[in-house]
């Protein structure tokens, strides 16, 4: 029957209308800036730059190594590598990024300059609430906004972070196992040489004279 | 001759010679919609609300669309021309030999011969039903047939015939 | 206490005609040479500014009435309730860039809007909103609306054609196809009326129906023909104004916003304008016809002004309007055409025949039922009739996907 299905229609409608007055649940839309959905663990949307410690500066991780340059799609990172050195966190002397900056309108948010970066030092981060009034110095990032701490990275995607830290603690602790055998080595060797010396010096007896270093 | 009076008919006047001159067929139709509007500022000037509203709502509305749509489906809209002047000649006699009949057929009649100045009747809508109705009810109902027979033959021109193949397609649909 | 009561009716009368008596005092207090234009400021005026305002707020009402049959909430964010919204918008389409394709017929294009947006406020003209209140006393009060309403369907073919798009031109086509064709049932469903009033002019018609029986009114819309007039007036006026489920010519999904896709900022604005005036002065229409104009609905609740009943009825068509809109998907060509040609029309000329019986029918008091009973029948036998042919005996079931669900 013609109009049967408009009225059941109109029921139906109706029913929606007044039910999202009284029932609160009928109403999915979360409220945007008040209100917020947690994101998830693995959400992304632009890298940042990790450091160690306090020192934005000298704990920076990031080498200079300019893979991440060469390797971003869109070519939005550019990196001036410095002149001196300064040592990382297992102690070796490295180079650092004098000038890192990445524009935010230009990156595409792949993430491919984590996977690329052999140091550990770029993540990504999930804050998304970019824009700004100014359209050009605004939307490019300095190594100074870029740079946030360790703590933040656990922070926001704590089983990455867990991963990168155990990874790296283990990396330390092996620098270090390797520097103890080298210096017990070296200890060993002295020890040794120590000896012969002795030995040499009762040996010949009248040389005395101390073996050079 | 008062000064509406005379504004419509420059505006009529105008838009019938733009409906002639105009080199785009569309262009042509619009201006000879606006002279019906005009012509229709007329009627409703002097007084004749139901002839002048008719007019709008069948010259404008039904006869001017029509125009319109009949350019646009016969691809009119795409050429531009200049008039050309290979009809003009026997275009003009036409229009005079119309033109003469017209006058000839006002002149004669009682029109010209009554009294100039208006009379105003009350409800004039009605008195126009009750005379269509009942004084020229045949002259209408013959005009009625003739609209019928019209259409019928409208829809019999535009009636598809079906090839067998046709016939079978539509079945099978 | 009968001193209380005349008291009460007076002050009830002087409200309503508040308007009116400030136009006439108006009128009367400037000097004679200037008199012709404040009378003709004293109408236009009114009519300009109280319509766009209600467009503004139908338009965040219908945000909001939509977002709440799809259980969301709608604008919330400019002012309170969302209810600046309509200034946000207005300073947003004015401040918006005017484009103008290369190839467009610049100036059919340039008057399209204006023509679209002046006939919509012509109709206005001869709408009565309140007792005593209308612009222009037209014995062919309604030919005129229906005349102006004519030449909307032009300027639609202007704005169109001039675009130079094929999906401007396409959605100018459907509007031309899709008006002529609900013109005809809009017309004759009046006609009904027109015929039980004996007059064209709309504020004969409303006094025809602002008469009461104990309490209750004699709209038109409480006769069989009137119920079915009423209903095939307010359909063939939903297709008539390109509205929900019948707009096609604007088909934002198939030939993205149709006749007007080429204008933007204010020439949008201005078409998105008269589309609501034609939508508020049609539904006006339909209100004058069958729902008793300006009348109130019950006889007691006169006291309350009657530009307030008018408007209150508008409003309420407004969000019939919205409602439907909410419910209904748009129809298809074929399914519009047939429609109107294989429904519309021949109810509403079976509407109109209906409406004459109930003229010759003898209103005694026997009679009353009886004329009510053949009446209804007249309308009721064939709608059902009707609509099994709409049907065709097609039955509509669930859709087998042949290909789709195999996988
Ligand atoms: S996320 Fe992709 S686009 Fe963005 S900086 Fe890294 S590599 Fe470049
Ligand atoms: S962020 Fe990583 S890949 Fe990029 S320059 Fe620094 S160390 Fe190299």
């Amino acid at each position: 029957m013609l109009g049967e299905g408009i009225v059941k229609g109109l029921i139906e409608t109706a029913r929606n209308f007044v039910g999202s007055y009284v029932d609160k649940d009928r109403l999915v839309t979360v409220q945007y800036p008040e209100e917020r959905n947690p994101l998830p663990e693995a959400a992304r949307n632009f890298p940042f730059l990790l450091y160690d410690g306090d020192d934005p500066e000298a704990g920076l991780r990031c080498v200079s190594c300019h893979i991440c340059e060469k390797e971003c799609p869109p070519r939005c990172i550019h990196i001036e590598k410095s002149t001196d050195k300064k040592p990382d966190f297992v102690g070796k002397q490295q180079f650092y990024p004098k000038v890192f900056n990445i524009d935010v309108s230009v990156c595409m948010s792949c993430q491919i300059c984590v996977e690329v970066c052999p140091f550990d030092a770029i993540r990504m981060d999930k804050e998304f609430e970019l824009s700004t009034d100014d359209r050009f110095g605004g939307l490019l990032w300095t190594k100074k906004e870029l740079a946030k701490p360790n703590e933040y990275y656990q922070k926001i995607h704590p089983m990455e972070a867990a991963e990168t830290d155990a990874r790296r603690a283990e990396e330390l602790k092996q620098t270090q196992a390797k520097a103890a055998a080298a210096a017990a080595a070296a200890a060993a060797k002295a020890a040794e040489a120590a000896k012969a010396a002795e030995a040499a010096k009762a040996g010949n007896g009248a040389a005395g004279k101390e073996p050079s270093a | 001759m008062t000064v509406s009076f005379v504004l419509l008919a420059l505006l009529t006047l105008s838009a019938a010679v733009a409906a002639m001159s105009m080199p785009r067929l569309i262009h042509c139709a619009l201006a000879l919609a606006v002279a019906f509007t005009g012509l229709g500022g007329i009627f409703l000037n002097l007084g004749a609300e139901f002839v002048g509203l008719a007019q709008l709502l069948v010259y404008v509305g039904a006869v001017a669309i029509l125009i319109v749509f009949a350019i646009l489906l016969t691809r009119g809209s795409e050429v531009s021309m200049r008039p050309g002047a290979r009809s003009a000649i026997s275009g003009t006699v036409i229009a005079l030999a119309v033109f003469a009949v017209l006058a000839h057929a006002v002149l004669t009649s009682g029109v010209s011969r009554m009294a100039t100045t208006a009379v105003t009747p009350s409800n004039r809508v009605q008195e126009i039903g009750v005379t269509l109705l009942q004084q020229y009810v045949l002259p209408l109902e013959v005009i009625a047939l003739l609209l019928t027979a019209a259409l019928i033959g409208a829809v019999i021109l535009a009636w598809r015939e079906k090839s067998p193949a046709a016939q079978e397609g539509a079945e099978t649909r | 206490m009968n001193g209380y009561f005349a008291m009460a009716t007076g002050l009830a009368e002087r409200v309503d005609q508040i308007f009116v008596t400030f136009d006439h005092w108006a009128v009367t207090n400037t000097p004679e040479p200037l008199r012709w234009l404040v009378s003709i400021l004293l109408i236009v005026v009114p009519i300009l500014a109280v319509f766009p305002g209600l467009f503004a707020l139908t338009t965040v009402l219908e945000r909001k009435g939509l977002g709440r049959i799809q259980n969301r909430y709608g604008p919330n964010r400019v002012g309170p309730y969302g209810l600046l919204q309509p200034i946000a918008d207005a300073v947003k389409s004015l401040t918006k860039e005017d484009v103008v394709p290369r190839t467009a017929d610049g100036v059919v294009h340039y008057l399209a809007p204006l023509v679209i947006v002046s006939t919509a406020f012509l109709a206005y003209a001869v709408l009565p909103v309140g007792r005593n209140m209308i612009a222009v006393h037209l014995d062919a009060g309604l030919l005129f609306f229906f005349a102006i309403g004519s030449a909307t369907e032009l300027a639609v073919f202007m704005a169109g054609w001039s675009s130079r798009n094929k999906y401007s031109l396409l959605g100018a086509m459907r509007a031309i196809a899709q008006m002529i064709s609900y013109e005809v049932p809009l017309i004759l469903s009046s006609i009904a009326v027109i015929m039980i009033a004996g007059t064209l002019s709309p504020e004969k018609i409303v006094l025809e129906q602002a008469q009461y029986t104990g309490i209750f009114p004699h709209w038109y819309v409480f006769t069989p023909w009137g119920f079915a007039g009423f209903l095939l007036f307010m359909t063939a006026a939903a297709a008539e104004t390109n509205r929900s489920p019948f707009d096609l010519p604007e088909g934002e999904s198939e030939i993205i916003a149709g006749y007007f896709v080429e204008y933007s900022g204010f020439k949008f604005a201005l078409f998105f304008l008269a589309e609501y005036l034609e939508i508020f002065a049609v539904s006006g229409l339909g209100i004058t016809l069958f729902l008793g104009g300006w009348s109130a609905p019950l006889s007691f609740l006169a006291v309350i002004p009657s530009w307030i009943w008018f408007f209150a009825k508008l409003l309420v068509m407004i969000g019939v309007f919205i409602w439907v809109r909410g419910t209904m998907p748009r129809l298809r060509m074929d399914q519009l055409m047939n429609f109107a040609w294989k429904f519309m029309l021949p109810m509403a000329l079976i509407d109109m025949v209906c409406a004459g019986v109930w003229r010759f029918l003898p209103g005694g008091a026997l009679w009353v039922v009886l004329r009510w009973l053949i009446c209804a029948a007249i309308i009721v036998v064939p709608y059902v009739a009707l609509a099994r042919g709409l049907e065709q005996g097609r039955k509509i079931e669930q859709r087998v996907y042949r290909y789709a669900e195999e996988g």
